[in-house]
């Protein structure tokens, strides 16, 4: 009972450590430089526990299931040896949890809204949906696509710096003839796509594969599919845009 | 009870974007692999506690904490504030806004080290490296890129410089620092991108570069708004391999030191003998 005690203690505490810089700096900024009164400090301290009880929380869960069933799973699909139903997963977790996130959904939003100003497509609200469907698809497509190569890699036991080069520079030759409007959005929609919940469960599927192959290091093989996950919607937004603009 | 309402509505929503991608991982585990899975009971509390606690972690941030980000990225922007002290009437430049900069710097490190998807990929590299890989070297390593990142993108929307030209030089320096940094810690690097800009990164400093880009004259937000989590998600790949080959230097320094006492020590017993 006192472990559990002090496990608890111990997990707050780390929390308050992780969240203290945040709420220092506001502070700092609203008192010295801005100099304004901090409006509402009861409901700062509330929106602070909250936090602290959240992250506390979501790390627990973390350890307890996410790490344990994407592991589990990608290690029952390796033993299995079907990399037919591997790849599958991987592109649905891509696509799935992808199409679902709302920060993209806002920054899909935003670019329709530029994309209409720049006389790319109509401007009209039916258009606009339109466009703003068609980018989630792409990007989520190219989060499933991009999983399915960062799982190829491991079995294959790719260069992962290659691709990944190979993408940079696929960007950079692209940025040259894509739009420009459509160039910012790409450009971010790389990082929106990474949310909380499924960087854990893609960093768990890596190394679960890389584990559960005897020629693979879980450090160099299982690490990579955020960071293609990551590369390859800035290819596919700005090839989007491209469609878009020459139709 | 405006609390309790947007409280009530947070958790669903975040059970929502939860709950797919728990039943096509339960889908798969009963018709692909036909295997029940392992301590049920386990795993859905684990569940409830990731639901509840990013519920919460999401409700305490939208509550309080962004819409006080996105009042002070305003007030830090506004043209008054920028131009106080400033006697002579003319144009603000892009010194004017020192205290952007370091906002800028200082948001991005923390909203970095808050990070909840940082955390689980710093824990998961700590524990396959054998503890090489230290949780906060990675985390600080982090927080720095995110911070170079958001401040240097913020230069960026207040000069108008193209925003190409930034990320094809931080392409390059990654491309030459990949020759030379330690072979295991390349795919962590390449992930820390993607990983660093999440829950708490985005919407912070989405509101800092749409204040700016609305405040300073002759940008658009639409155009000049985007950019800066391309930033955030570059920089850190930077400063995780610079992180690492300070520590292969170090060791070899290390390493070297070891060889030269060694030498001495048996130089001076051979004199000795």
């Amino acid at each position: 009972m006192n472990d559990t005690l002090q496990g608890i203690v111990r997990s707050v505490a780390g929390s308050a450590r992780d969240l203290a810089p945040i709420f220092l700096v506001i502070g700092f900024f609203q008192y010295f430089i801005l100099q304004q009164p901090l409006a509402g400090i009861s409901s700062l301290v509330a929106g602070a526990v909250f936090v602290l009880i959240g992250l506390t929380l979501f790390i627990y869960g973390l350890e307890l299931a996410l790490f344990p069933i994407g592991e589990q799973l990608a290690f029952s699909l390796a033993r299995k040896g079907s990399v037919f139903w591997l790849l599958i997963f991987a592109f649905f977790l891509g696509f799935g949890t992808t199409i679902a996130e709302p920060a993209l959904t806002a920054v899909a939003k935003e670019a329709s809204e530029v994309a209409a100003r720049a006389g790319a497509i109509a401007n009209s609200d039916e258009a606009r949906a339109a466009y703003v469907l068609g980018l989630r698809i792409t990007v989520a497509f190219s989060v499933g696509t991009a999983l399915i190569v960062g799982v190829l890699r491991i079995l294959f036991g790719w260069s992962l710096t290659k691709i990944i080069i190979g993408g940079y520079t696929l960007v950079i030759g692209m940025t040259a003839i894509a739009p420009v409007e459509v160039v910012g959005i790409a450009y971010d929609s790389g990082g929106v796509t990474t949310s909380t919940v499924t960087v854990p469960l893609v960093a768990a599927l890596g190394i679960g594969i890389a584990s559960s192959l005897r020629d693979r290091n879980p450090m160099t093989d299982g690490f990579g599919l955020i960071a293609l996950a990551s590369l390859m919607p800035m290819i596919f937004v700005m090839a989007y845009g491209g469609l878009i603009a020459w139709i | 009870m405006d609390l309790i309402y947007t409280g009530v509505k947070t958790l669903l929503a975040t059970a929502g974007d939860v709950l797919p991608i728990v039943l096509f991982i339960v889908g798969f585990q009963v018709f692909v692999i036909r295997q029940p899975l392992h301590n049920v009971r386990r795993v859905l509390a684990g569940l409830a506690c990731t639901v509840i606690g990013l519920g919460l972690f999401l409700i305490g941030l939208e509550q309080v904490l962004f819409p006080l980000g996105r009042l002070m990225a305003q007030q830090l922007t506004d043209p008054e504030f920028i131009m106080r002290g400033v006697n002579v009437a003319r144009a603000a430049v892009w010194t004017d806004y020192s205290w952007v900069y370091v906002f800028a710097l200082a948001i991005g490190f923390s909203t970095a080290i808050a990070e909840p998807a940082l955390l689980a990929v710093a824990m998961k590299a700590s524990e396959i490296s054998g503890g090489s890989i230290s949780v906060w070297g990675l985390r600080v390593a982090v927080a720095i890129g995110v911070a170079i990142g958001v401040s240097l993108g913020c230069f960026r929307i207040i000069t108008g410089l193209p925003l190409h030209a930034f990320i094809l030089a931080g392409y390059v320096i990654v491309i030459i620092q990949t020759l030379w940094a330690p072979k295991l810690i390349i795919p962590l690097a390449y992930d820390s991108g993607g990983v660093s800009t999440s829950t708490v990164t985005v919407p912070l400093v989405t509101a800092l570069g749409l204040g700016l880009a609305e405040t300073v004259p002759g940008r658009s937000p639409l155009l000049d708004g985007f950019g800066l989590i391309a930033f955030a998600c570059l920089f850190p790949i930077i400063t995780v391999l610079a992180y690492a080959q300070l520590g292969a230097i170090s060791e070899r320094f290390r390493a070297a030191g070891r060889q030269n006492a060694q030498r001495q020590a048996e130089s001076t017993s051979l004199e000795e003998s």
